[in-house]
């Protein structure tokens, strides 16, 4: 499976995924030392496109222009800085060890492979943690303001899924923090010339001539007018896919159109099955409901989360007799810190997330629609003080009272499981390299680093080593075996593409039925949350597989879209977007039906640990947790999209382990 | 409840805008002022309209995408939020709501409530930042900032660069946008080799963009939803003057 640096790009079909040789340490020392470089003249002459303008396509924009290369960066945002990198509360890890209790390069790298249960590549992943070093370097360097010490030096702050301090943070506000910093750096690229930002512009489909990634074509979303994008190269940071549940905690414009425009292109779709749940969100409260709004997991540093041992009086807290202050100390269930003693209510996201499920499962749920748990402070803040816990928290606990209505200085707050982020995403080689040659995928977008669950400040740390320091030196890889500009859009590829494109807009205006788009949405969403989300059967799945043909054909035959193609029609935006979720939810149901064992986020009731097995027995871990199949099912699932209708084809990269020995996931 | 609402409509960036009256009828008092939009335009479509077009992306009130002006006020006469987490329990039952879009000779109409603010994003690039090429930077550890600094560096860099301040000023100034980025990055150890070819590069496309003066009004300060302090704007002009004199001394 080992192949060189220096290989020529995997020829389409075949899944190599080009890991360097060398023990698992040296691994990109020694790429960085093979890779093909190009010297500074001749880097103006190639151009590449970058679509997403976050933390992971911010940062390549940036640096991509900041070492030569003409760069043009799309977003469909009104600015680069509005990216949903932005939205990230909590922290970003850094193996740096500040806190000197213990942390180092491969500690980072060994949590990260467990907490994602043994479904990511090591190299990748040791690759990330020996990088997340010189962003903590990079983003100080460029004036964030992360927290500090009174003597100056950086803070940290814990985590789930590690029992080192290893975040550093920006109060509640470290997306945002990070996330300037790129875009600031961007805008100064910007300013020079060497990226070309196209605001406001949305991909809706990629063009491959010859096999290559050459370009895009696009929407302005404000005209409506529909452009190609010639380049050398193609990078997607467009994000994830949890939209597709339509409750989730992404941004409203998050979309899954450019990956799976990509995947009907050639490239595949990984481990799409593999979904975050995450388990401190403000709970649903009712049909209205646009979006969910996370509140973040540092809050689990001080907060402790309970429901009532007896389900009376989870019914008299629901219907309003009782409050949680009535509630005493020993008729509650500190279910975290009862079952999984050592990491307490820092349990990994996957885990605390099904845990509140089966508290609410068993009728002991604290908000009126049964589905809540408490995130109780009164403890931290007898400990600390509230003033304290002000610094800390000041931001998230104002958020969660404009929200809620209720102050949590006061009543401890009400939190459920809510989609968050998505781990699969496209698949890609070392490089970053999906299987069409030319075509990169970073950040949320691809499937790389964080297996079958992320853990928390993860993915900020991801998304900035993908941009600021993997794709520098690895495009050049690619490049290198390129004559820069000999694509143009004058091919007959593009002007087919567009005619696509400018067909399926027509026929989305054409249908002038009587349902809005949101309404399709939400269907859709409530069918995979119920089927796909927190806890998944072979046959609910099926059930799933069968329902979305309907949506599909109901969608096209009587979805509304007011107004004219030709200018802003956020309408037909969202119409275009929930087509392609449409698809791609068959794409995941199809993934999570395959999969047949439980790991990380995505959990298959049929496979779980009972009393019966020895790792019960022996006290290692619980009866109901998941229960992976190493033995077949240690691999990254891969789908080829072969044609409207027809089921995906599934490619497997098998997953060696060299380093770590694979073990049941324990948190106890 | 159910309210009457007062919508700015405005088919494109040359057309002549309009207000035009809507009924909300049976939004829940726990829906968020966009998802009551969001239930009026379901309405609207379902009866042939074209839906109320507004810019929102994250909702929850820190991408700075969502830009209603709300019965004259920019977000809210609440502090400190954006218009996202503006919620229904707020108003009374049978209220009648005038929505406009943040208003400024910069900020050009799209369509409806929607406005242009590229010029924010013009201002950043002609010096909001710290030229620090990646790969070039020293050990994070190795500038220890005090804590007060660096508090009241993040206190400014909280600026979500929404533009209520514009909004609110008579004069449609953006020097509590301007003064609160040139706060973060000059109080910074990092950002003072760059201060002055900061300010003065900023400040310059601030004028050219077509923002008015700053005449101590604090309407900026009111609407801003991180509360951002008019401090910023007096640090600023400290910092321009003493910018001034010594380009002027260098020439």
């Amino acid at each position: 499976m080992a192949s060189t640096a220096s290989s020529t790009p995997s020829p389409n079909g075949t899944l190599n995924s080009a890991i360097p040789d060398g023990p698992l340490p040296e691994k990109w020392t020694r790429y960085k030392a093979k890779a093909k470089l190009i010297n500074p003249a001749n880097k103006r002459k190639y151009s590449v496109i970058v679509v997403g303008s976050g933390l992971a396509g911010g940062a390549a924009a940036a640096t991509l222009s900041e070492l030569g290369y003409q760069v043009k960066c799309f977003c469909y945002q009104d600015s680069p800085r509005r990216a949903h990198s932005i939205a990230a509360q909590g922290g970003i890890n850094g193996a740096k060890n500040y806190q000197n209790d213990g942390d180092s390069v491969w500690r980072l790298f060994y949590d990260t492979i467990k907490g994602g249960d043994f479904r990511a590549r090591e190299a990748n992943v040791h690759r990330l943690a020996e990088i997340s070093l010189q962003i903590i370097d990079q983003c100080v360097a460029q004036g964030v303001p992360f927290a500090r010490e009174y003597g100056g030096a950086l803070a940290n702050r814990s985590f789930g899924g590690a029992q080192v301090s290893r975040t550093f943070y920006a109060r509640g506000q470290t997306g945002q923090q990070l996330l300037i910093g790129c875009y600031q750096a961007l805008e100064k690229e910007i300013a020079k010339g060497g990226v070309k930002m196209y605001t406001r512009t949305e991909m809706l489909d990629l063009v491959v001539v010859d096999g290559h990634a050459k370009g895009i074509v696009v929407r302005d979303l404000t005209t409506g007018e529909i452009t190609s994008h010639a380049a050398d190269a193609v990078i997607l940071a467009t994000g994830g896919y949890g939209n597709v549940f339509f409750l989730s905690t992404n941004a409203m414009g998050c979309n899954v159109t450019a990956a799976l425009r990509a995947n009907k292109r050639g490239a595949y779709m990984a481990n799409p099955c593999f979904t975050q749940i995450h388990p401190t969100c403000i709970p649903v409260s009712g049909d209205y409901q646009s979006k969910l709004t996370l509140m973040s997991e540092s809050l689990r540093n001080d907060g402790r989360v309970w429901v009532p041992k007896s389900r009376e009086h989870a019914a008299k807290i629901r219907s309003g007799e009782l409050m949680a202050k009535d509630i005493a100390e020993e008729d509650r269930d500190y279910f975290l810190e009862r079952k999984y003693p050592s990491f307490g209510n820092l349990a990994p996201r996957d885990i605390s997330s099904r845990s509140a499920k089966e508290a609410c499962d068993d009728g002991r749920g604290v908000a009126k629609t049964g589905l809540g748990v408490f995130l109780d402070f009164s403890d931290a803040i007898k400990r600390l003080g509230r003033d304290k816990v002000e610094e800390r928290y000041g931001n998230l606990f104002q958020m969660y009272e404009k929200i809620a209505g209720e102050d949590p200085y006061e009543t401890p707050m009400k939190i459920y499981p809510a989609v968050h982020y998505t781990m699969g995403g496209l698949w890609v080689d070392y490089n970053l390299m999906s299987n069409v040659p030319g075509l990169h995928v970073l950040g949320e977008a691809n499937f790389s680093d964080h297996g079958a669950n992320r853990l928390g400040a993860s993915a900020l740390m991801q998304g900035l080593a993908d941009g600021y320091f993997v794709i520098p030196a690895t495009l050049p890889n690619y490049l290198a075996s390129q004559k820069p500009g000999t694509v143009t859009t004058d091919a007959p590829e593009f002007k087919q593409v567009e005619a696509e494109v400018k067909d399926r807009i027509a026929q989305l205006m054409n249908v002038k039925g009587t349902k809005s788009v949101d309404s399709f949405h939400r269907e859709l969403g409530m069918l995979v949350w119920d089927k796909c989300g927190m806890a998944r059967t072979a046959e609910g799945l099926k059930e799933a597989l069968a329902k979305i043909p309907k949506i599909r054909e109901e969608f096209w035959k009587d979805v509304r879209i007011p107004g004219s193609p030709d200018g802003t029609n956020m309408e037909l935006e969202k119409a275009w977007r929930v087509a392609d979720f449409i698809d791609f939810a068959e794409i995941m149901c199809h993934d999570a039906l395959a999969r047949e064992e439980s790991c990380g986020g995505h959990f298959r009731e049929e496979y779980q640990f009972t009393e019966k097995d020895e790792a019960v027995k022996s006290g290692y871990t619980n009866p109901g947790e998941a229960m992976r199949r190493d033995e077949e099912f240690a691999y990254v699932a891969a789908w080829e999209y072969t044609g409207p209708g027809v089921p995906p084809v599934l490619h497997k990269e098998p997953l060696v382990y060299e380093a770590v020995e694979l073990s049941v996931r324990s948190y106890k | 409840m159910n309210l009457t609402l007062k919508v700015w409509r405005q088919s494109g960036p040359t057309a002549h805008g309009r207000i035009e009256t809507y009924e909300a009828k049976d939004i829940p008092a726990e829906a968020s002022f966009l998802e009551m939009l969001d239930i009026v335009n379901t309405g609207i479509i379902e009866e042939g309209g074209e839906p109320i077009h507004f810019d929102h992306d994250c909702r929850e009130g820190i991408c700075g995408a969502c830009s209603l002006a709300i019965n004259g006020v920019p977000h809210s006469k609440e502090a400190g939020i954006t218009t996202c987490q503006v919620h229904m329990r707020k108003f009374r039952d049978g209220e009648t709501i005038w929505i406009e879009p943040f208003r400024a000779r910069a900020f050009p109409v799209i369509k409806d409530l929607m406005v242009d603010r590229g010029a924010f994003d013009r201002i950043i690039a002609a010096g909001g930042y710290i030229d620090v090429r990646t790969g070039s930077a020293p050990e994070a550890n190795s500038i220890p900032i005090g804590k007060e600094d660096a508090d009241e560096a993040f206190d400014a860099a909280t600026c979500i660069g929404c533009g209520a301040c514009v909004a609110a000023c008579k004069n449609a100034s953006a020097m509590l946008f301007v003064g609160a980025k040139a706060a973060h990055l000059n109080i910074l150890p990092q950002g003072h080799p760059e201060k002055d070819k900061r300010v003065l590069a900023m400040v310059r496309q601030m004028d050219a963009e077509g923002f008015g003066n700053c005449t101590n009004q604090y309407e900026c300060e009111a609407v801003c939803p991180k509360e951002i302090s008019a401090d910023v704007i007096s640090k600023l002009n400290r910092d321009y003057a003493a910018a001034i004199v010594r380009e002027a001394v260098a020439e």
